[in-house]
């Protein structure tokens, strides 16, 4: 092996690699949050919604956990303009991922939700609470508490696949590596580069996602 | 300009999609052996392998697969040898997989009781012994479920192949889509044979998982 590494480019393309960080990490944040967020409405569609809306949103997950993420982002994309729906590729991008994280989200949330005893929801009636009061502060956030560590790891899972939408051209991470390869040809450099930002990136987000359990959940953390 | 009938779109895509379905096998029956090895060094005695076997797995879970698919791609490359996509990706996927697998089955050999690991010793065996007769048939009945669902992954985890240029589903769907300019009917298509790939995976990692749970329902 002959090959001389050479990483002199990063001098000249660092801001590159960093506007990819930031369009990777705005796309990470906005994908988890509006994803658990769908994530928890389709859980209590599937547990505790009405008999109509069960068969959808079952269709729905399973669409999604059965296909790859690249073709949910192409379809986006590339599909729906043939339907009049035109996104530009950072909205394809964001919608692809909370929709991925959505399914996803809703699955582990749902066994959150199924493992609450049958005798708390009737425990909330009885104190007098609605059942949106019921769903919130008995079920949903016990819920929440016991399945935080497998949705964590899912949204880390979410951000390590975002380096798909460099394929639609969102100019993230892995599109800039692209970009920087084909100027320097450094490309084991370049990908070597960038997977280490993203190692970084996957270890600083498990370890924020922590803090979030922590700072969501205080009194029971502490048992 | 050559008319394409919506049996043309599928039969060219279902060509490609036995590429698919060989890389995912090649993947997981690789990813298996590897993730073998990997697991005893993980588990085994020594220290050092234990540290390697961690960072390895840390490694490939922490970076995304499509990176360790470029790695894989270029880094060959380094060694002066002209690398064809279908080797980096399969070189790639069955790392990637064999990570992921080890980390599943050790889950499985630990939640074997800890009983069993001394009533084995206290019979005389040895670790080899133990491992071959009490802990890994053990641990094989309850690896089955996990082991199965992950094969989807897999299977998805080969559309990444695409962007590194080897011809599968993924890659013929942005063909045929080149050509015909219908990518709601392409993709649509395209997404449909995954899902009849990876359902049925889906479908019988939950029955075996209900079935195999019987033992510990009324706990």
């Amino acid at each position: 092996m002959n090959y001389v590494f050479n990483f002199d480019w990063l001098f000249q393309y660092w801001p590159v690699l960093l506007h990819g960080i930031g369009i990777t990490i705005e796309l990470t944040l906005v994908g988890a949050v509006l994803g658990i967020a769908l994530g928890i409405g389709c859980a209590w569609a599937r547990a505790l919604g009405p008999a109509w809306l069960k068969p959808i949103v079952a269709t729905y997950v399973e669409m999604i956990r059965n296909t790859p993420f690249l073709i949910q982002l192409f379809f986006i994309f590339f599909g729906l303009p043939s339907l009049g729906v035109k996104l530009n590729e950072l909205t394809a991008a964001n919608l692809a991922m909370i929709v991925n994280l959505g399914a996803y989200g809703c699955e582990i949330i749902r066994a959150g939700i199924m493992a609450t005893p049958r005798g708390q929801f009737e425990a909330g009636a009885s104190l007098g609470m609605t059942r949106v009061q019921t769903f919130w502060y008995v079920v949903l956030i016990p819920a929440l508490q016991k399945i935080w560590p497998a949705l964590s790891s899912q949204v880390v899972i979410v951000m390590l696949g975002s380096a798909a939408v460099s394929q639609i051209a969102a100019e993230d991470l892995t599109f800039a590596a692209n970009f920087i390869q084909s100027r320097t040809f450094r490309a084991f450099e370049t990908y070597f580069v960038s997977t280490l930002i993203y190692l970084a990136l996957a270890v600083l987000l498990r370890q924020m996602l922590r803090g979030v359990g922590w700072a969501l959940f205080p009194k029971r953390a502490a048992r | 300009m050559t008319e394409f009938t919506t049996w043309d779109i599928l039969r060219n895509l279902l060509l490609a999609a036995r590429w698919t379905v060989i890389l995912s096998l090649v993947s997981f029956i690789g990813g298996g052996i590897v993730g073998l090895i990997v697991l005893f060094a993980r588990i085994g005695k020594s220290r050092t392998l234990n540290v390697l076997s961690r960072i390895y797995i840390e490694l490939l879970q922490g970076t995304p697969l499509l990176m360790q698919l470029f790695l894989a791609f270029f880094g060959l490359g380094l060694f002066g040898i002209d690398v064809p996509s279908w080797l980096a990706a399969g070189m790639a996927l069955i790392l990637w997989t064999a990570a992921f697998l080890a980390e599943i089955w050790r889950g499985c050999v630990e939640a074997i009781a800890r009983g069993q690991w001394e009533a084995s010793s206290s019979l005389g065996m040895g670790y080899l012994q133990q491992m071959r007769y009490v802990i890994l048939p053990q641990a094989l009945k309850i690896a089955v479920p996990p082991t199965v669902g992950f094969s989807v992954q897999v299977v998805k985890g080969t559309a990444l192949t695409s962007i590194i240029g080897f011809v599968e589903l993924t890659k013929a769907g942005t063909i045929v889509t080149n050509a015909t300019f219908e990518p709601f009917t392409v993709y649509g298509f395209v997404a449909l044979i995954y899902f009849v790939l990876c359902f049925p995976l889906s479908k019988s990692s939950q029955y075996l998982e209900r079935k195999l749970n019987v033992a510990h329902r009324n706990h």
